[in-house]
């Protein structure tokens, strides 16, 4: 099986494997206690959380680990709606942020009544700003949506999930900035490969997507950033965070994270340049294909297309009979009721959808394979739907 | 959006999942006179993007949108090659 769906989620590195192996012998007393265990656990969980802070350009003390990325969102959004309550309810979003971030916005909007009165221009709610064809924001509408009164938060990824573009993160942070507005970056598809880009008030990150084990996600709240938790009070993880914290977890987390960061800048060269070659040999080989998101400002890893007349889940389980895992953003399906809101805002084909991320490693020869089996696939696929 | 003209051909897609509302509108654009407009009656909220991303794709002008009032909407496009 060729597994080409790292923006899901990364394979376990072997160096966390490893740490991992190691800190559930030697990390799994209660770090707050006070006896030689604890004191060990505490110290690889100090060691881990400045590991992970330097990493991502955050100081520990503004480091929180939660449970998942979706998580450290959804408190981060929640949490800074909660310190701004004097300001608005009001959060300004790019329309293609992740369903976490448009979820935790919606309800917090809703349910953290702002104390001041609600004007015209700065009713609560959640407001979403457009994107181009290519999925990148429209920073003079962004710019324009925090400036105006109420609004109490904005959000912006660094990377899209579905078809990889790059955001334009330094300069919404410098539009926030003078708006006096925070900005929580959601760098879950990112970090580990990228450098986090400055500016941010509330970081989200997720340690399974640069190699980490699953259960660790980064909430990292910069200095000065007025925040009040959402959730009932809790000692754990500067109140930010309840309940019991997971060492090995995150101790492994910070070595996968070291590991990817030393390794990112060949491999992200060497993936890239597999991203081109997807991206320069679908259409060519492929009829009625659209090869979606940034060609250049995009992430090293992820490329997205769409094939016209073709159903994406019927796509996919051609692919995975053939060794294939990818993913799609297209649902139409049974299963689901909406098309992906991401291709929507886009304004692109909601169907027929594949996205190919390459994780650490990925085989040329398994991109060249893919590229094979593809357009056979495609061309079976519309011939029973009688397309021609 | 300005009143709809009144298209050559209408395709009843209602009911029909995406990507069957786009094929059906590729299998049956060529019977109607160039310039002419088909519209498109579809209920499936994928149709709603995807009918105008075909549109862009296969460079036939999009001509509008119009809601109906049994839910759905009519996509007009126009014929161009």
């Amino acid at each position: 099986m060729a597994y080409l769906d790292a923006a899901s989620t990364e394979p376990l590195h072997p160096a966390a494997r490893e740490a991992l192996l190691t800190t559930l012998d030697t990390g799994w007393a209660d770090p707050a206690r006070l006896y030689g265990s604890a004191r060990r656990a505490r110290l690889l969980l100090d060691q881990a959380r400045t590991e992970i802070a330097e990493s991502l350009g955050a100081r520990p003390d503004e480091v929180s680990f939660t449970a998942s990325g979706t998580q450290a969102v959804h408190l981060g959004v929640l949490g800074a709606l909660g310190g701004r309550r004097r300001v608005g309810s009001r959060v300004v979003a790019g329309a293609v942020e992740h369903s976490s971030v448009l979820h935790a916005a919606t309800l917090g909007s809703a349910t953290t009544p702002a104390t001041a009165p609600a004007t015209a221009s700065g009713s609560p709610g959640l407001v979403t700003v457009p994107v181009s064809l290519t999925g990148r924001v429209d920073l003079a509408a962004f710019a324009a949506a925090v400036s105006a009164e109420g609004t109490a938060l904005a959000c912006l990824q660094t990377a899209n999930h579905e078809v990889g573009t790059l955001q334009p993160v330094a300069e919404a942070a410098a539009a926030c900035r003078t708006a006096g507005v925070p900005l929580l970056v959601d760098a879950c598809q990112t970090a580990g490969r990228l450098p986090v880009p400055d500016g941010w008030s509330v970081l989200a990150a997720s340690a399974h997507k640069w190699g980490g084990p699953s259960g660790v996600g980064v909430l990292a709240v910069r200095k000065g950033t007025r925040f009040r938790s959402a959730l009932p009070e809790d000692e754990r993880e500067r109140g930010r965070v309840p309940g019991f914290v997971n060492v090995p977890a995150i101790v492994a987390s910070a070595a996968a994270l070291r590991a990817s960061l030393a390794e990112a800048e060949a491999e992200n060269a060497r993936l890239s340049a597999l991203v081109d070659l997807v991206r320069r040999r679908v259409p060519e080989l492929v009829p009625d294909v659209e090869v979606i998101g940034d060609p250049v400002e995009r992430a090293p890893h992820i490329v997205t297309f769409s094939c016209l007349y073709v159903d994406g889940e019927v796509l996919l389980t051609e692919l995975d009979r053939l060794g294939f895992a990818v993913s799609s953003g297209s649902s139409c399906t049974a299963s689901t009721l909406r098309p992906s809101h991401v291709l929507e805002a886009m304004g692109v084909l909601t169907h027929g959808n594949v996205r190919v991320s390459l994780p650490r490693g990925a085989q040329a020869a398994d991109v060249e394979r893919f590229l094979t089996v593809l357009p056979d696939v495609v061309r079976r696929i519309r011939l029973d739907a009688g397309v021609a | 959006m300005s009143s709809p003209v009144q298209p050559a051909l209408t395709i009843d897609a209602l009911g029909k999942k995406c990507p069957i509302p786009i094929i059906m509108l590729a299998e049956q654009i060529n019977a109607v006179p160039l310039n002419a407009v088909v519209a498109v009656l579809a209920d499936d909220p994928a149709a709603y993007t995807d009918v105008p991303a075909w549109c862009r794709l296969k460079s036939h002008p999009h001509v509008g949108t119009y809601e109906l009032p049994q839910g759905g909407w009519a996509i007009h496009v126009r014929r161009n090659y």
